[in-house]
């Protein structure tokens, strides 16, 4: 009311502009902004007209020009004659796949090291210890050294192999092989066949829940989707006259000596540096992993588990059903941060010729000699798949998250 | 217009370097007392450091050259190692004033990257090493072969230009740096090690049994290679252009380290141009008329700088071939000092 009154009265009590709190908080963060503004401004055109007097080349039209340059390992068709772009996507590609296979093995030696830490058996808990303070006490760039220059000499040469798994997988220098799969026409109903039985899965999982909340009958809800998604495609397999065969490696062992060895570009191919790059960061990152599974498990009180106990809850449906969920809420925030790191460390492939997104580009870059642009995509690059990263686990969080009622 | 911005603001640092150096590079380097040279991280005979951390080798001859020049001290100067992918930007940004490091004279190089070639100090060709115990005699029985070799370098392109050409599958494995191209291809990871022959030559030593190793016979490219400065400096790269001829110049006149006090007092003309008796020539290039004595004193001819650091009686032992002089049977060449 008091406000009003000043107000009809002409507002004498109203201090000088230059003493209002609010116009000077005002005014300083518009300085701010045009200062900002100026030096970005400036930056931009100082840049141009650096690049401009240097006679240096600037644009992204270099991407449509040809590469020139050859990739070994390539998710999508890719040679000589493809342009730049197509180059950096493969690379794109590549980083994409080390990124997901190295999350998905950091995971799982991460959880089992991290519980394995926890074990009341003393060996098991010590050697779980032993790892987790070797691996990640040694920078990932000497691992990645290790793995490849290391273990590349204990494997067989280019003209011998190791064979397993019935003589169907073969590994020596040049890379792990094995079979690849050849789609035939009629095929990708089997890919339709694996798309319903996961559906069909979620489907039955949802309603399994209901079930249960309503009459408290559980059903085998695990088997029936693994005998789904396992059955259903090869049931369409045969039922299409099977549609696919399998195109097996060809070893050479006679003729000229340069020519024995694997062909190229028969069979499935694992090249050494994807496998060494691979197994160094998921080994790296699961030690830390280790460390968050272990914490988030001792963060869930143990009166949790008595409790659970006391309501006839055995081992198993203790650990899956009260304490993993509750942990999970402890562990998901920092394991982000884990999968980022993986991610991004997975640049250290230029040490060991993986063609990830920073070796091509750097071949790319070194060819058009357009630093700026290529370092714009790379960061352009790592930031989106970071952000995904991010958005994903965020999401998977809050359906973790404790619901308060 | 707005897909230029980004890297527009991403270079910014790059180029805010740029004009803060705003002098001409001579001025530059008289300020700081040395010039910045950069070189590989290690290529026996070109540019490589002993057990001290001193610097040796043909391309290291090129930089002490143009600081005698410059200083009239050979030892002026200060070795960056780059590695082939850092060496233009190193270049570009002001962070080195000359790239002698190997480098190959192309078309794109010397008109997009702002760049300019000062000649070439050394012409080379790409071949190919393989192990003599794989019975390999020619580059065309390759077919299907794994190749090592380094990202961003020529030798890249050509090897996928070679195979290509000739209907060959292979196999790339392209490393960053040259220790690690030599290891892998040392622990089998490869049939094939490709880079300019004097390369191979020079690599071959690292190796744990060189003499298990042969470079085939092939040459599959020109890799005229030579010192680079940055373009629109031409006070700065007639200076590297001119050293190096003065090098090749020197040789042709018979002026080495040991003689050129004598010739000082040569009656050949040319010889006096050179050495600064007559004519102002250092002037032209903004430095003293001894330029050229200073050069030759210090570091001495091209024929002493390739024979004490590549040639026959090195442990790379490169016979002079077409880096001969014209006059030999080579390509060497330099315009004359008048």
């Amino acid at each position: 009311m008091s406000v009003m009154e000043q107000d009809s009265a002409g507002a004498p009590a109203r201090a000088s502009l230059l003493n209002d709190p609010k116009v000077r908080g005002i005014f300083y963060q518009v300085v701010l902004i045009a200062v900002l503004i100026f030096v970005g401004y400036n930056i931009v055109l100082n840049t141009a007209a650096n690049l401009e007097r240097q006679n240096i080349a600037s644009g992204w039209g270099f991407l449509e020009n040809t590469a020139g340059f050859g990739i070994i390992q390539s998710l999508v068709p890719y040679s000589e004659t493809s342009s730049y772009g197509q180059a950096l996507f493969v690379g794109f590609l590549n980083t994409l796949l080390v990124a997901i296979v190295g999350i998905f093995f950091a995971t799982i030696i991460g959880f089992v090291v991290g519980i394995a830490r926890l074990s009341n058996n003393w060996v098991i808990s010590r050697l779980a210890y032993c790892y987790v303070e070797l691996v990640r006490n040694v920078p990932l760039l000497l691992q990645i050294f290790f793995w490849y220059f290391a273990v590349l000499r204990a494997v067989p040469g280019k003209r011998e192999k190791w064979s397993f798994f019935f003589d169907s997988f073969h590994l020596n220098i040049a890379g792990l092989r094995g079979p690849k799969p050849i789609w035939e026409d009629g095929s990708y109903l089997i890919a339709v066949a694996l798309l319903i039985a996961i559906v069909a899965s979620f489907v039955i999982s949802r309603w399994a829940h209901k079930r249960q909340d309503a009459t408290g009958q559980q059903f085998p809800v695990f088997w029936t989707a693994l005998g789904l998604i396992i059955g259903l495609p090869l049931i369409t397999y045969f039922v299409t006259g099977m549609p696919m065969h399998l195109e097996h490696p060809v070893f050479v062992d006679t003729g000229p000596r340069i020519r024995q060895g694997f062909e190229l570009n028969v069979g499935f191919n694992l090249i050494p540096e994807f496998l060494a790059l691979t197994a160094a960061l998921a080994i790296y990152t699961a030690a830390f992993i280790a460390e968050i599974v272990r914490a988030g498990i001792q963060a869930v009180s143990h009166g949790q588990t008595e409790a659970s106990h006391a309501l006839g809850l055995r081992q198993g449906p203790t650990l899956r059903l009260v304490i993993i969920p509750q942990a999970m809420r402890v562990i998901i925030p920092p394991l982000t941060s884990q999968y980022l790191n993986l991610t991004k460390n997975s640049s250290l492939a230029v040490a060991i010729a993986f063609p990830d997104l920073v070796s091509v580009g750097g071949t790319v870059l070194n060819q058009t000699g357009q630093a700026i642009e290529i370092i714009g995509i790379w960061m352009a690059i790592y930031l989106t798949l970071s952000l995904v990263t991010s958005a994903f686990m965020n999401w998977y969080n809050q359906r973790m998250a404790l619901v308060e009622r | 217009m707005s897909n230029k911005i980004l890297p527009l603001v991403l270079g910014a640092a790059m180029g805010a370097a740029a004009t803060a150096a705003g002098a001409t590079t001579l001025e530059d380097v008289k300020a700081k007392g040395h010039i910045q040279c950069g070189v590989s991280q290690g290529l026996p005979g070109f540019s490589n450091p002993d057990a001290q951390g001193n610097w040796t080798g043909l391309d290291v001859d090129v930089c002490r050259a143009m600081a005698a020049a410059v200083f009239g001290d050979a030892s002026a100067v200060k070795f960056t190692p780059l590695s082939a992918k850092e060496r233009f930007t190193a270049l570009q940004s002001g962070e080195v004033d000359v790239l002698s490091r190997n480098t190959t004279w192309t078309m794109s190089r010397d008109t997009q990257l702002g760049l300019n070639f000062a000649g070439v100090n050394y012409y080379d060709g790409q071949g190919f090493m393989v192990r003599k115990d794989l019975g390999v005699t020619s580059a065309l029985e390759l077919s299907g072969a794994s190749v090592c070799t380094n990202t961003g370098t020529t030798t890249e392109l050509n090897v996928a230009d070679y195979f290509r050409a000739n209907n060959m599958p292979y196999e790339i494995v392209a490393f960053e740096k040259a220790d690690e191209v030599v290891a892998a291809y040392d622990a089998g990871r490869c049939d094939v090690y490709t880079t300019d022959a004097s390369g191979l030559y020079a690599q071959r030593l690292k190796l744990t049994n060189p003499g298990d190793h042969m470079v085939l016979p092939e040459i599959i490219s020109k890799e005229p290679l030579g010192p680079v400065v940055r373009q629109g400096d031409d006070e700065w790269f007639n200076i590297a252009k001119w050293t190096l001829n003065a090098m090749i110049n020197a040789e042709e006149m018979g002026v080495t380290s040991s003689n050129v006090d004598e010739m000082k007092s040569s009656d050949n003309p040319s010889v006096k141009r050179l050495l600064g008796v007559e004519g102002a020539f250092g002037e032209g290039i903004g430095l003293s008329n001894d330029w050229a004595y200073n050069i030759i004193k210090n570091v001495g001819n091209y024929e002493e700088a390739f024979n004490a650091n590549v040639g026959p009686d090195t442990p790379l032992g490169i016979s002079r071939g077409v880096n001969a002089l014209w006059s030999n049977g080579g390509f060497l060449y330099a315009p004359p000092v008048r």
